[in-house]
C-alpha cells in the first residue's frame, strides 16, 4: 500500500508507537494500547489499532514504527512557569538550552515568565518568542507578558493586543503585583480576554530583605526570615480581588499550608482560582539551606516540614492544580556569594518528572494524578490543546519508565546553569523518548550513544 | 569525635574556628584553659613569645572594627607571627562577588591564618571553603563572633570561678547581633542559665527554640542575675524602625542603677563595645569599677586570640581534621 501518488504534494510522516502502556490524565485512560501520529498530530490512539503483523516485516510506505517496550506513554509535559534568560541573559541559558533541557525531562510545551532584559511588555517582544520557538523547533516556547509596563506595578501593559499576539496569560514574573488597585485592573482587564493573572504571591514589604524562611533556623544562620504569612495575605488578598472582579487568577508556586487552605476555600466557593507548586515545595524543606547552600535559596522560601507536607496534600486533593518546575537558571557569579547577596531559584526542566514521580512511589499521588498536574491540567488553565492522548491532538508525548532506579547528575544538565539542589539525590523514573510535533526530539539511548562517539 | 586525646587531654579538633555553635564544652574548656595561660603573660614587661614565628596572619575585614582587629593584631605580634591588615571596605566591593576572589588571592600567599569579619552571615564560611589556611571568624554578619564568646567566658569564668550554675541576662538588640549568638551557644553548652532580655521587636523568630528564658520586662529579666550582659545598639543595621526613639529604648531597656537594683547584689555588668552611652548604658554604670567588667573584657580578648592563633597554627599540618565548626 502507498500513501504517496505522483503530483500529490507528500504526505505527512506516519509513525505507529508500538507496545506502550498508554496514559491519558485527560480521560482516565491507563491501558495498554498503540499511538498512530501523522504529522504533527495523532490520528489515532487505542487497544487495537492494528493488526498485529502489520510492523513485522514491510511496515507502510512513509511509515515507522517504534516498540515502547512496554514503557508509559503520557502527554508531553506542560511546564507552565520557567526562566529562560533570553532575551538578555544568554550566559545563564537561552531558548535553544532551555529547549534541549526539555526535552530531555519530557516537556514538550513551557511557558516562559517575562523578567528578561528586555521585559516581555510588548506586542513585538511575544511574536519575538513565537519566532525563535520556530527557529529551534524542539519544544513548544509559549511566553507570558508581563502586567505591568517594564514589571515596574504601576500601568498596565496593552493586554489585549499582546493576547492577539499569543501571550498565555500576564505576570510580573518572579515580582508580585503589589499593588491592590493595580490588581483589580489587571483581573478586571485581561478577563474580556480569557486570559489569566499569574501572581508571585508575596508581600514584599513583608518579606522585606528576607533570604530564606523566617523560624529557627533563619535565626541560627542570622539570616532575615521571610514569614509564611507574606504569602498567605498576598493569596487572601488577591482572592478577594478575584471575587470583586470575576478575573481569573493563578497563584504560581504555593508553598505554605495556609494558602493553599485559602484556594481551597475559594474554589469551593466557586472562585476562577488555580495554583501550582514546584517540586522543591514538596521534596525539600528547609533544613536543605543546612550550612548556607545557596542552592537551596529560592522564591518563595523553602518552608518548614509542615508546610511540605500540606503541599504534599494540597496535590493529593487536587486544590493544587499543576506542577511547574519554576526553572530559574543562574551561574555561578550570582550564587556563589554569601547567602544573603546570592540569587534566588534553582533550574529543575530536567528533574521535574523524576521529582514528581517520587509522590507517586511515596503513594501520595496515582500515576494519572501526577501526569494531569503535569500536562493536561496547565494545559487546561493556559487554554493550551496540548495535555491529552486523543485524536487529533498535537503529537506531543513523553516515553518514560517510572521505575528506573536512576541519580539526578548535574554533569548530565543540558540547561546552561547548573544550579540545582539535586545534584546526587537518587530517584527512580526516567525519560526515555520525549516527541514534539510528531518528531523525537530526545531519546535516552541515541543521547548516550551520542555522547559516548563524541568520546566524553 | 570528642575532644579527648588518648591519654584524656582535651584538644581542639578542627581546622577553623567559625562559630561556637556546635563545639563540646570540653573544647570550650580547652579554649578557655590555653587562653588562661597568656593573662600573665600579657601583664608582664616582656610579652613576647615565639608560638607564631614564621607564621603569617592576615585580618581581613570587610567591615570597619578597630578593637577587633587590634586585638587580633596585637595577639598575633605578641606570639612572633607576622602580621598583615586588609580592610576592604564593603562599598568597593559590588556585591560579594570579589569575597571569592580575594580569598583566592590572599591564598596564593600562603597566609596560615586568615582572621575575617563580614557583613554577611555565612560569609565567613564561604570564605574558609575556598582557602587552604586556618580561618577564624571575627564576626560574619547576624551570625557569630566565636572570640567575643570565649573573651566573654574567660572573663566571667576568672571572676566567678566558673560557668555552669550562674544566670546572665543577655540584653538589648539581639535580632542582628552575633555577639548574642556565639554567647548564647556557649553559655548553654557550658550549663549557664540564659536569659535574653529585648523588646519584641529585636528579638530573633523562634529565639525560644534556642534554650533561654525571654524577657521584654527589663527588670524582671535582670531579677537574680548573676551577669548582665549589654548589647551595643547596632544603629547601622536598623533598615527600618524597630524602636521608635533612643529616648524610649534607654527609659525600658537602658542599664541604669535603677534596673541594675534588681540583679543580684554582686552583679557584674558586660558590653562589646564600643559602647552608646545613654542608649543601651547609662555612664555611671559602665565606669563603675567595682560592677563593670567591660575593661577587663578588652583584656581577656588579647589572651583568647593569641589562643585562638597559636591551637589553629598547631593543627595546621594535620589535614585530618574536619572542617566544622
Amino acid at each position: 500500500m502507498s500513501f504517496a501518488s505522483p503530483g500529490a504534494p507528500t504526505p505527512a510522516r506516519r509513525v505507529a508507537y508500538l507496545n506502550a502502556r498508554l496514559l491519558d490524565p485527560a480521560s482516565g485512560m491507563d491501558m495498554a494500547g498503540q499511538v498512530l501520529t501523522e504529522g504533527g498530530r495523532i490520528v489515532d490512539v487505542g487497544a487495537n489499532l492494528f493488526p498485529p503483523d502489520l510492523f513485522r516485516d514491510n511496515a507502510p510506505d512513509n511509515a515507522e514504527a517504534i516498540d515502547c517496550k512496554g514503557m508509559c506513554l503520557a502527554p508531553g509535559l506542560v511546564d507552565m512557569r520557567v526562566q529562560l534568560r533570553e532575551p538578555g541573559e544568554e550566559h545563564m541559558e537561552n531558548m535553544a538550552s532551555a529547549s534541549q533541557a526539555a526535552a530531555a525531562g519530557g516537556v514538550t510545551t513551557m511557558v516562559a515568565l517575562p523578567n528578561t532584559q528586555p521585559v516581555i511588555d510588548d506586542v513585538s517582544l511575544v511574536e519575538f518568542v513565537a519566532r525563535r520557538t520556530r527557529e529551534i523547533g524542539v519544544t513548544r516556547i509559549r511566553t507570558y507578558a508581563a502586567a505591568t509596563k517594564g514589571l515596574h506595578g504601576k500601568e498596565l501593559t496593552e493586554l489585549g493586543l499582546m493576547a492577539e499576539a499569543g501571550a498565555a496569560g500576564f505576570t510580573d514574573g518572579t515580582k508580585a503585583i503589589a499593588s491592590a488597585v493595580v490588581m483589580r485592573r489587571a483581573l478586571s482587564y485581561a478577563r474580556m480576554f480569557g486570559k489569566i493573572i499569574v501572581q508571585h504571591p508575596e508581600e514584599p514589604a513583608l518579606a522585606g530583605e528576607g533570604a530564606m524562611n523566617e523560624g529557627e533556623i533563619a535565626s541560627r544562620l542570622g539570616l532575615a526570615g521571610i514569614p509564611p504569612a507574606a504569602e498567605i495575605m498576598m493569596v487572601e488578598r488577591d482572592l478577594r480581588l478575584v471575587e470583586l472582579t470575576g478575573g481569573r487568577y493563578h497563584a504560581a508556586h504555593v508553598s505554605t499550608g495556609e494558602a493553599i487552605d485559602a484556594i481551597r476555600k475559594a474554589k469551593r466557593q466557586g472562585l476562577a482560582v488555580t495554583c501550582d507548586t514546584a517540586p522543591h515545595y514538596f521534596a525539600l524543606n528547609e533544613t536543605a539551606v543546612g550550612d548556607y547552600r545557596t542552592f537551596a535559596k529560592v522564591s518563595p522560601p523553602l518552608r518548614d516540614e509542615m508546610d511540605r507536607r500540606a503541599v504534599v496534600e494540597g496535590l493529593a486533593d487536587g486544590t493544587i492544580d499543576a506542577i511547574a518546575s519554576d526553572h530559574a537558571p543562574h551561574d555561578q557569579e550570582e550564587k556563589r556569594l554569601p547567602f544573603a547577596q546570592a540569587a534566588f531559584g534553582i533550574i529543575g526542566l530536567e528533574t521535574l518528572l523524576p521529582l514528581s514521580l517520587e509522590l507517586v512511589h511515596n503513594g501520595h499521588l496515582k500515576l494519572l494524578q501526577a501526569l494531569g498536574a503535569l500536562s493536561h491540567r496547565p494545559a487546561a488553565i493556559l487554554g493550551f490543546e496540548g495535555g491529552r492522548l486523543a485524536r487529533g491532538a498535537p503529537a506531543d508525548f513523553v516515553i518514560f519508565d517510572p521505575d528506573k532506579p536512576d541519580r539526578i547528575e548535574e554533569a548530565r544538565f543540558r540547561s546552561k546553569s547548573k544550579n540545582s539542589p539535586f545534584d546526587g539525590r537518587p530517584v527512580q523514573g526516567a525519560v526515555l523518548r520525549t516527541v514534539m510535533d510528531g518528531r523525537t526530539v530526545f531519546e535516552a539511548g541515541a543521547e548516550r550513544a551520542k555522547r559516548g562517539g563524541r568520546g566524553d | 569525635m570528642t575532644a579527648l586525646r588518648p591519654g584524656g587531654q582535651r584538644h581542639y579538633p578542627y581546622r577553623h574556628l567559625l562559630g561556637i555553635e556546635g563545639l563540646s564544652p570540653d573544647e570550650i574548656h580547652f579554649l578557655l584553659d590555653r587562653s588562661e595561660t597568656y593573662v600573665e603573660q600579657n601583664r608582664r614587661a616582656d610579652k613576647k613569645g615565639s608560638s607564631l614565628r614564621g607564621r603569617t596572619i592576615i585580618n581581613l575585614f570587610f567591615e570597619n572594627s578597630t578593637r577587633t582587629r587590634t586585638s587580633f593584631e596585637l595577639a598575633g605580634k605578641r606570639l612572633g607571627g607576622d602580621v598583615i591588615n586588609m580592610s576592604v571596605s564593603t562599598s568597593s566591593i559590588k556585591k560579594g562577588e570579589t569575597l571569592i576572589d580575594t580569598a583566592m588571592t590572599l591564598n596564593a600567599m600562603h597566609p596560615d591564618v586568615l582572621v575575617v569579619r563580614h557583613s554577611e552571615s555565612g560569609a565567613v564560611k564561604l570564605l574558609s571553603e575556598k582557602v587552604n589556611c586556618a580561618v577564624i571568624n571575627g564576626g560574619d554578619g547576624s551570625h557569630e563572633h566565636p572570640t567575643q564568646a570565649l573573651l566573654d567566658a574567660l572573663t566571667i569564668r576568672r571572676r566567678r570561678g566558673r560557668l555552669d550554675g550562674l544566670t546572665v541576662a543577655i540584653c538589648g538588640d539581639i535580632a542582628h547581633s552575633r555577639v548574642a549568638r556565639s554567647n548564647i551557644h556557649l553559655l548553654n553548652t557550658m550549663g549557664t542559665r540564659v536569659r535574653v532580655v529585648a523588646p519584641t521587636t529585636l528579638l530573633p523568630n523562634s529565639i525560644d527554640r534556642f534554650g533561654v528564658e525571654v524577657f521584654t520586662d527589663m527588670r524582671r529579666g535582670l531579677e537574680g542575675c548573676d551577669i548582665i550582659m549589654m548589647l551595643r545598639l547596632q544603629t547601622e543595621r536598623m533598615k527600618g524602625s524597630f524602636v521608635p526613639s533612643i529616648r524610649e529604648y534607654f527609659r525600658f531597656f537602658g542599664l541604669d542603677r535603677e534596673k541594675l537594683a534588681a540583679a543580684k547584689p554582686d552583679a557584674l555588668i558586660m558590653h562589646p563595645g564600643p559602647m552608646n552611652r545613654g542608649t543601651e548604658i547609662d555612664s555611671e554604670v559602665a565606669d563603675d569599677i567595682d560592677r563593670s567588667l567591660i575593661q577587663e573584657q578588652v583584656e581577656m580578648g588579647v589572651a583568647v586570640r593569641m589562643a585562638c592563633l597559636e591551637i589553629l597554627a598547631e593543627n595546621l599540618p594535620d589535614r585530618s581534621l574536619r572542617n566544622a565548626p
